[in-house]
């Protein structure tokens, strides 16, 4: 049990608080989020070697599970803060070097809660305290939703909140079906219990299953829950929606760890219930992605349409759990949170400025996002599509990034290439300092690209420990 | 009996609150968001099996009632209190500033 492991909330939820203290300057807000930001990418490799020693549990107060709440490190936590850290540490240069965080009051406060949230998420190994950060990450969400202000980023904003709150009471109905059964919410605890449940309480626990399906779902965009998602995306600011990126991986990393560890195919009380679920809506969100992109009008929302089909690409891999998919869709995961926080970024200075550095992101960006040679984006779905050897998710994978391709082809057109429309003044480039994060973005890219060889060996690794969850649980201690 | 009110209630709380959540204007959808919260807390509270009059400790009676619900609802109360305090003064921001609580937007925009 390491005190390391705590550090990754911990520190966040500290300078946070300390941040409203300097709310009056913003140089030392600066400064402040920019030094936790990067501390926390150092914690999060050095909790990489940590993990690849073996599943590491940190009792919270030093009560034993399932009495108390542990959190409990391994490779996939380590891995999504890892990529939560780099994509933070992206977001604020970028809102530092535009001045994003000059508009509105509060930013770096909101977005250090949110970080806390996020790594709580993925740390945290009992599904109560799972809700519990999923609230502290959804409320410093709405809080940077509306940095800034205006019309229709605040009722754009009221959707997203209400959407959200109707996730959270979904979640908690799903909670208390589950303790009312099992009577434990210890998510290793509830693994051995579920096994051995009676087959007079399946139909309720496939009930508490399904909803907490839904509410993941919800938080991953899955058509038909995906309403919420481009209105959000499209008003939130640039840097923000960037950041929210990794918003939608959150319920991919929650439908994983359920999938495999509380709910596993091989379960008498679900069986392939969520799979079967899982598959056709992954279909559907490729298809309402792509056809999106297709038709959006402004590039802010077809990007978030674009988020939506890579949400499809991944739920498409995770439904299949095994573990070959399962590591392709792991690479997919952070490539596409890659991308889109890139293309964002992007979307982001091309409002007031389209010259031709911007329009030579956009194009990689958009190569990256569409899957195309020779970014990483063409590596994740030529992966998945050797995992998944079937006719239907080839067509749609295949038939989607053509689809895809077009729309962006055409905004990259319309915007950039079209002399007549643009006024004289758009077509400048903007200071230099404001591309370093999207091209840190884009090194990241091609730097998943370049080492996709030795990083899907080790993703693999991830793959086995999820599809083999008996070193997990055991590191919780909870006798069988 | 008790258990056939309290399921009632929870019935009838979660209909009118997903009735009211499905209203166009912002002020009912707050009300159903409420009333939903309402609902999840009776369900979480009754989820460690309902036992009137009994202390939450093991020993102390025959069937003990369970603690870990109760906690449960606390953490919930709270959490869906501050969440429609934010909601509220957002829907009150986007009526100051449009003049109309709609909570449908414009797509186009």
């Amino acid at each position: 049990m390491t005190p390391l492991l705590i550090a990754p909330v911990v520190l966040p939820a500290v300078v946070a608080a300390l941040t409203l203290l300097a709310r009056h300057n913003l140089a030392l807000q600066r400064s402040a989020s920019l030094l936790t930001s990067a501390a926390l990418l150092a914690l999060a490799v050095a909790l990489i070697g940590q993990a690849n020693l073996g599943p590491q549990p940190y009792f919270l107060g030093n009560w034993p599970a399932p009495f108390g709440i542990v959190l409990v490190l391994d490779r996939l936590s380590a891995l999504m803060l890892t990529l939560t850290a780099a994509l933070a540490l992206i977001v604020l240069i970028h809102v530092i070097t535009t001045g994003w965080d000059k508009r509105g009051h509060h930013f770096h406060t909101l977005f250090l809660f949110q970080l806390m949230g996020l790594n709580g998420a993925f740390l945290t190994a009992d599904a109560f305290n799972l809700f519990v950060f999923f609230e502290v990450l959804l409320i410093a969400s709405y809080g940077l939703m509306v940095h800034g202000g205006g019309a229709a980023r605040l009722r754009a904003g009221g959707q997203y909140v209400a959407f959200n709150l109707l996730g959270s009471t979904l979640f908690l109905f799903a909670l208390a079906t589950i303790y009312a059964v099992t009577g434990t919410l210890n998510m290793a605890d509830l693994a051995q219990k579920l096994a051995l449940l009676p087959p007079a309480d399946h139909a309720l626990i496939r009930v508490a299953a399904v909803l907490l399906m839904l509410v993941f779902a919800i938080k991953a965009a899955l058509v038909p829950l995906q309403f919420w998602l481009p209105g959000t995306y499209a008003n939130a600011p640039g840097p923000v929606a960037a950041l929210f990126a990794v918003m939608t991986k959150v319920g991919a990393y929650a439908l994983l760890r359920f999938g495999t560890l509380v709910f596993p195919p091989t379960l008498p009380a679900t069986g392939s219930l969520i799979a079967d679920l899982l598959h056709p809506a992954a279909l559907l969100t490729m298809a309402v992605g792509a056809i999106g992109v297709l038709g959006a009008t402004h590039l802010p929302r077809q990007i978030a349409f674009a988020a939506i089909g890579s949400m499809g690409v991944l739920l498409l891999a995770v439904s299949a759990f095994a573990p070959t998919s399962t590591t392709a869709g792991l690479y997919y995961l952070l490539h596409s949170t890659l991308a889109t926080a890139a293309l964002f970024l992007i979307a982001d200075l091309a409002r007031s400025h389209r010259g031709g550095a911007i329009a030579a992101l956009f194009m990689a960006a958009a190569v990256a996002m569409v899957g195309l040679p020779p970014l990483s984006g063409f590596i994740g779905k030529l992966l998945l599509l050797d995992a998944l050897r079937a006719p239907l998710p080839w067509l749609a994978i295949l038939l989607s990034s053509l689809l895809t391709m077009i729309g962006f082809v055409r905004t990259g057109s319309a915007l950039f290439w079209h002399p007549q429309a643009q006024p004289e003044a758009a077509k400048t480039n903007p200071p230099a300092t404001t591309l370093i994060a999207t091209a840190f973005c884009l090194i990241a890219l091609a730097a998943l690209t370049l080492f996709a060889g030795p990083l899907t060996a080790w993703l693999a690794q991830v793959a086995q420990d999820l599809h083999h969850p008996n070193a997990y649980i055991a590191a919780n201690g909870v006798g069988s | 009996m008790t258990e056939l009110l309290i399921a009632l209630a929870i019935g009838t709380l979660t209909a009118c609150g997903l009735y009211l959540m499905l209203r166009r204007r912002s002020f009912p959808v707050i009300l159903g968001l409420s009333l939903l919260s309402y609902a999840v807390n009776l369900f979480l509270f009754a989820s460690g099996r309902l036992a009137p009059g009994q202390p939450p400790i093991i020993g102390a009676s025959a069937a003990p009632t369970d603690p870990l619900p109760q906690a449960l609802v606390l953490t919930a109360i709270v959490i869906s209190f501050g969440m429609t305090a934010v909601l509220a003064l957002l829907s009150l921001g986007a009526y100051l500033t449009t003049g109309d609580d709609r909570t449908d937007t414009d797509d186009a925009a």
